[in-house]
């Protein structure tokens, strides 16, 4: 290993700043911690994104996976970042949506990428199904948390699996279950309910219901969840492919409830 | 080659008194022996081509491919023993993923031709190893254009317009000199490709071969992948046609 | 309860301190008979006061005569299951035969002790057929520790239904009472009446109870449901 001699001024031993056998190596000039204490990392998310909502439809015609997001990066309360792409196409089949540290996700989504290139690179014409996905993000978060280092995520993969809808989440400990609504933070406290009612009175649904019932979820959403946003990203997985929208607006808020409104 | 090796040839790490590296050449020879791979740099693409020969007809066809994927944008056409090649394909991608980590955009292919001449290079080194016995073409479209690059067991490598290695090296560069690349697109390549892995082919010697086609360019937005099966069945069916018409004007010459 | 809680979500107001852990609720009871086992599961996963899924069995089929009910914190859980699912594969592999019941206990109580010290939070209750195909129920604690009895139940409500078992399937401070080997009927309706009790009173279980019926036939499910709120 190359490295220099700080102590220029005193003639050095033969065998200087090289590692003692059997001891750990220290980099001149620091510090390097070799007590076997537990090193706490990743206590606590930085800039992070709010709630994911997303829940199967199928009318006997039209059927898939509906999913949204929006775009708000909050550090702490401050409404810092305003563009986050929070849902992310894996391939023709697989929508990932994420919450929870942003860093992280995008540290994540870097890797699901590296494993899409390395599937599509073997070119046997199969590609990754959302359940292997799935199976996959619950391994990693699992190994990161029993490393006491977590990915400081939830993660909702959408997708289609062998033609039928698929829905699975897992989130930073590696707790994983599949559903028909699956919501993350508040958007499991308030959205779930709201699209599980939806769908109870409706149980057909055709896509452009669903749409309205994730556009309306987002709304009511956004008026409850102070680290929330009216700008979104609606994705759609179809037997025909991946869809994830441009940003799309909250307009015809209806604030008539509050009472001191002007 | 009356005193072949004369004992320096047991060893990639000795020379010999008059300055070869014998294990090299031994290895260069293994490629030689190899079907023929061609690459064709033309006006926005490259199209890489391979005779692969089928040895038994008990083979299952498609099987044991000499292009790939190394990343999405580049390809790599490889000739000589294959299970070299294989894990010369597993360092170049693990140079791309390893960039793409790093950098979070596609390796420049100069960059990747560096990396995977040096790792074939240190295999020329020591004693404890032997060379690669394969040579690899890696093409790629950049925003520059067109890029393609030979690495041969030595570890040398040279940019090249038109590029060919393994048992007919010779006859197929005598083609591709005659074609006037930098103005061909890429239909016209994937034809040519065609067309010389054909003619360069010896029936006699070896009998069954399958041809390979890949490219990387415009038309492919960037990507390397496999040519079509459309493209694929034009490809050949044009290149037998040619070979055809060659075999006719030869009687009437006689 | 006084005591100090190690998950979180548990306390409102956890300020980002990181803990591996979670409870996600569940029960498991299980009663062996004679010549059968019975196992049941609520399939209810909760996260604090909310409701990550009612559709989470937590049953898990180990062989034709084997099926583990596991609960606790459910990441454990699944990677416990899942390790254990490629054990036993490895074993059928390598000896030609399926793993008998009291070796997959042993097997468990091996893998949870491996984790000693940084275990997996998670109740444990395997129920199925031993060698003679006698019905055999085994318990666990996280750390490894394991027994076998004839009924047992675990997860959040097991304080609440093992006294109900002692009385209603050990026949515990009964007077009069005649012990009869328990009946296939009687196992399942107990089981679906603890679980009915346990979902009024314990907000971590309900939704549904799955059970599994494990004879020398192989292995029978049913779903029962319960109360969703």
């Amino acid at each position: 290993m190359a490295h220099h001699n700080f102590d220029r001024f005193a003639a050095g031993p033969l065998w200087h700043n090289g590692p003692t056998p059997g001891g750990i190596y220290n980099f001149p000039g620091r510090q390097v911690e070799d007590s076997g204490r537990f090193q706490e990392r990743s206590k606590q998310p930085i800039t992070t994104g709010t709630s994911v909502i997303a829940f199967k439809y199928d009318n006997g015609v039209e059927k898939g996976v509906a999913i949204a997001a929006d775009m708000l990066g909050s550090y702490g309360s401050l409404a810092r970042f305003r563009d986050c792409r929070r849902l992310c196409k894996v391939n023709n089949q697989i929508i990932v949506g994420a919450g929870g540290d942003y860093a992280d996700f995008q540290y994540v989504q870097s890797m699901i990428e590296q494993k899409t290139i390395d599937d599509e690179c073997l070119d046997d014409g199969f590609s990754m199904k959302p359940r292997a996905i799935y199976t996959w993000l619950t391994n990693i978060l699992y190994n990161r948390r029993s490393k006491m280092d977590p990915f400081w995520n939830n993660f909702i993969v959408a997708g289609m699996q062998d033609g039928e809808p698929y829905l699975g989440s897992i989130d930073k400990l590696g707790t994983a279950y599949e559903d028909n609504i699956i919501g993350t933070g508040l958007g499991m406290q308030l959205g779930v309910p709201l699209i599980r009612e939806a769908i109870e009175r409706k149980p057909l649904m055709s896509k452009a219901e669903a749409q309205q019932l994730l556009v309306h979820t987002m709304e009511v959403l956004f008026y409850r969840d102070a680290r929330s946003f009216p700008k979104y990203q609606l994705g759609f997985i179809t037997p025909d492919g991946v869809t994830i929208s441009d940003p799309l607006y909250l307009d015809n808020q209806k604030w008539g409830f509050a009472l001191y409104k002007k | 080659m009356s005193t072949i090796g004369a004992g320096y040839d047991l060893s990639a790490s000795q020379f010999s008194p008059d300055g070869r590296v014998f294990q090299v050449e031994y290895a260069q020879k293994a490629v030689e022996n190899s079907g023929t791979v061609i690459g064709l740099r033309g006006k926005d693409c490259i199209v890489l081509a391979v005779e692969k020969l089928v040895t038994s007809k008990l083979y299952e066809a498609g099987s044991n491919r000499r292009i790939f994927n190394v990343d999405r944008h580049i390809g790599m056409a490889v000739s000589g023993l294959i299970s070299d090649a294989r894990q010369i394909v597993e360092t170049a991608r693990a140079e791309c993923a390893n960039y793409r980590s790093q950098y979070g955009t596609n390796i420049p292919l100069k960059y990747l031709n560096d990396r995977v001449s040096m790792f074939m290079h240190a295999y020329t080194l020591y004693s404890a190893v032997r060379p690669f016995g394969c040579s690899v073409i890696l093409a790629a479209y950049e925003a520059d254009g067109p890029q393609m690059y030979m690495i041969d067991p030595s570890g040398v490598s040279y940019g090249y317009l038109g590029c060919a290695v393994g048992k007919a090296k010779q006859s197929a560069k005598t083609e591709i000199e005659k074609l006037n690349l930098k103005d061909m697109t890429s239909d016209q390549l994937v034809k040519e490709a065609a067309k010389i892995i054909y003619q360069v082919h010896d029936e006699l010697k070896d009998k069954e071969f399958e041809l390979e086609l890949s490219w990387v360019g415009k038309n492919t937005k960037g990507v390397h992948e496999r040519v079509s099966d459309a493209v694929y069945q034009e490809a050949e069916r044009s290149a037998k046609l040619a070979m055809e018409d060659d075999s006719d004007s030869e009687t009437e010459d006689m | 309860m006084a005591v100090v809680e190690p998950f979180a979500g548990s306390r409102p107001m956890e300020a980002n301190r990181f803990s591996p852990y979670s409870d996600n609720g569940g029960t498991v009871v299980a009663i062996a008979g004679e010549d059968f086992s019975v196992i049941g599961s609520d399939t209810r996963l909760t996260v604090g006061y909310a409701i990550n899924t009612r559709e989470q069995s937590k049953l898990f089929r180990l062989s034709d005569k084997t099926v583990l009910g596991s609960c606790g914190c459910w990441c454990d859980v699944l990677t416990l299951t899942r390790v254990l699912t490629a054990r036993l594969q490895m074993y059928n592999h390598e000896h030609q035969k399926v793993m008998s019941t009291p070796a997959v206990a042993q097997l468990l109580s091996t893998m949870l002790y491996y984790k000693r010290f940084f275990p997996y939070y998670v109740s444990n209750i395997l129920a199925g057929l031993d060698a003679e195909g006698k019905g055999a129920v085994y318990h666990y604690d996280p750390v490894g520790h394991y027994e076998r009895n004839h009924y047992y139940a675990g997860g959040a409500s097991s304080a609440l239904l093992q006294p109900f078992l002692d009385n209603q399937v050990g026949l515990k401070n009964m007077t009069n009472a005649t012990k009869e080997p328990i009946t296939r009927e009687r196992a399942v309706a107990i089981i679906k009446d603890a679980f009915i009790s346990a979902a009024e009173r314990e907000i971590h279980t309900g939704d549904a109870v799955m059970i599994s019926i494990i004879d020398k036939n192989g292995i029978k499910e049913e779903r029962f449901s319960l109360r969703k709120d």
